[in-house]
């Protein structure tokens, strides 16, 4: 590798040398950026980290002041968020919850990517007022549709029904997916789309083939952003479930209020709820960087 | 087969291949791929949106069923009568402008200093994005219970690390309830404006900034003529996208405050409006005056103001 890039100086690969960035060369000179950049970082993470480790002490531990850092650490939190001494088991709204974040997930991209593809790659005339379409329902509070929402699912038996929420959620996430979609899919090489065709391809096996294979970063992205967004989401859960379909962030909340407050039991649901989330979104850091400045912009 | 496929193609040239017909069916190859999730979000957000407007001009209180009838414009007058009302639409108005703003700020800021290469960089960033990947609920349960608490939570409990025992003990949500879910919202918003802003300062071209050293400008000088422009578009997406959620915040308020103190914002109240006093007439009217705004203004931004709509024409 080395001397293959020795030979072949930056321009062969100018995003990969990093050390000819200009910024590179300004922060030489003031380490103390670099400094002031990680005391940001920390801070912006001390309350997670602060939640963690309170997850990790004994009740009494947890509600000391000045805090205490160093106590032992038990799993006691962790055993009574699962149920194991107590009341309820987290894992039917984990499961409700996992549920309608993928279904909902998986039914944005099988929406999305055609739209998309309608926008960007072979657009319909007056795509751009489309688009404003697309991005205006977001617009609409959630709350101004929320009664008729709740009245219909009454009228049809759908209340406390975790598919109300896949619906609901593939709803919301729809716009934001066909933006983002939209600028990925304007990258593929319009020559692949022009073999294609010429071959015969129909716009199934186009999207199938050509499009979702070349696209296939940008799709990561989309999906890694509404699997948040949906795993995150409380009001319509809170309104639309009870019992039965109730969401992981529901069960956070009533578990505050119904048995008063258990500082260390709390930062644990808060811990293992966030965790799904904060494992994908650590993992695909480089996906979500790509996905939120979503080309918008490209 | 080889023998009937002839005759089959005896049948005179189909009527409808005019021009103007090919070129229909073309738009309509064009839009079929549209239609599946154009139909689905007219389905879900529209006609619902529809319906509210319909329960606007009505009574109806779920608690009285039958009084339900015909209200005309009774509950807009309400709407635009009731102080509590009111004050929610300044408090999210308020709420939003300080938070997007803020984070924007500290984003820019945040990302400008990632966007130097020192060591640990790529760790800084895992540290910095982890705020917007914790579940709402739980950071609002995190700056209420561990953090915000007067007799244990985290602050309070550095100042008595500070200076002693005798160290002020604020109760920073009575104190300051509005200030402090404006803190929470900027802790969990600054990661996202600070992603977005980096992959702007990212996409930078190199050459133009190369040039501009040659020719000896100051980095001062670099960062207003070169790198503020190129920023534009993704300041201004980040101000909509933000704009977007922060506006609808329910999280936050519901757990922080309760809407309690003066922080009550639209989708709070119109949430117990709804849920609480059963007035489904008076809480749709408010809805429908939230969207009436939101989409006003958001057109004038988008359509005036900003950039984002008025990129390449497309591949038309």
């Amino acid at each position: 590798m080395s001397t293959v890039i020795a030979t072949k100086p930056e321009t062969a690969a100018p995003h990969k040398a990093k050390a000819t960035r200009p910024g590179a060369a300004r922060g030489r000179g003031a380490p103390l950026l670099g400094l002031l950049a990680w005391i940001v970082g920390i801070l912006f993470f001390l309350p997670v980290a602060w939640m963690v480790l309170t997850a990790f002490h004994s009740e009494q531990d947890a509600a000391t002041n000045p805090p205490s850092v160093a106590a032992d650490l038990t799993l006691q939190g962790f055993r009574e968020f699962f149920g194991a001494t107590s009341g309820a088991s987290p894992w039917p709204p984990l499961i409700n919850s996992a549920t309608a974040s993928i279904v909902s997930t998986l039914l944005v991209l099988a929406l999305a990517i055609p739209a998309a593809y309608a926008l960007s790659i072979r657009p319909v005339r007056k795509w751009t007022d489309v688009l404003f379409f697309f991005l205006s329902t977001k617009m609409l509070p959630v709350v101004a549709g929320l009664l008729p929402v709740y009245l219909i699912a009454q009228q049809v038996g759908m209340l406390d029904n975790v598919w109300t929420l896949v619906i609901l959620y593939t709803s919301m996430n729809l716009p934001i997916a066909v933006w983002m979609m939209r600028s990925f899919l304007a990258e593929v090489p319009i020559e692949i789309l022009e073999a294609a065709a010429i071959d015969g391809a129909g716009l199934l096996t186009v999207l199938r083939r050509v499009i979702v294979p070349v696209a296939m970063p940008g799709i990561a992205a989309t999906a890694l952003i509404c699997f948040i967004f949906s795993w995150n989401e409380m009001l319509f859960a809170r309104v639309l479930t009870g019992v039965v379909a109730q969401t992981a962030p529901v069960f956070l909340t009533s578990f505050v209020t119904s048995q008063g407050l258990f500082l260390a039991k709390v930062c644990a649901a808060a811990t293992a709820i966030s965790l799904p989330v904060l494992a994908a979104g650590f993992a695909a850091q480089d996906k979500l960087v790509q996905g939120l400045s979503l080309g918008a912009v490209k | 087969m080889t023998a009937i496929a002839p005759t089959a193609q005896t049948t005179p040239a189909r009527p409808d291949r005019t021009p103007t017909a090919m070129r229909r069916a073309g738009d309509w190859s064009r839009r079929a791929p549209l239609l599946p999730a154009l139909v689905f979000l007219i389905v879900i957000t529209q006609l619902p949106f529809v319906a509210t407007l319909v329960i606007s001009f009505m009574d109806w209180n779920s608690l009285y069923p039958d009084q339900r009838g015909f209200a005309g414009v009774g509950n807009y007058v309400d709407v635009f009568t009731d102080a509590t009302l009111r004050d929610s639409v300044i408090t999210t108005i308020v709420l939003t402008v300080s938070v997007v703003l803020i984070s924007l700020l500290l984003g820019l800021g945040i990302a400008l200093l990632l966007n130097r290469s020192f060591r640990g960089r790529g760790a800084v960033r895992t540290l910095m994005i982890a705020p917007f990947l914790v579940v709402p609920v739980a950071a609002a349960l995190l700056w209420k219970h561990a953090l915000f608490n007067p007799e244990y939570g985290l602050l309070n409990g550095v100042l008595t690390w500070i200076s002693g025992s005798d160290a002020p003990q604020p109760d920073w949500i009575t104190e300051a309830p509005l200030a402090a879910v404006i803190a929470s919202l900027v802790w969990q918003w600054t990661p996202f404006m600070m992603l977005i802003l980096l992959a702007g300062l990212q996409s930078q071209p190199l050459d133009a900034l190369e040039a501009a050293k040659v020719d000896g400008a100051s980095a001062l000088q670099t960062f207003r003529y070169l790198t503020l422009p190129h920023m534009r578009r993704y300041l201004e997406l980040g101000a909509l996208l933000g704009s977007i959620y922060i506006v609808q915040n329910f999280d936050a308020v519901f757990t922080l405050t309760s809407g309690g103190l003066g922080t009550a914002n639209l989708p709070y109240t119109i949430y117990t409006t709804f849920y609480q006093a059963h007035d489904y007439g008076r809480a749709s009217a408010a809805g429908v005056v939230v969207v009436a705004g939101t989409i006003a203004i958001a057109t004038f931004a988008l359509r005036v103001v900003s950039s984002l709509f008025r990129e390449e024409e497309g591949r038309a």
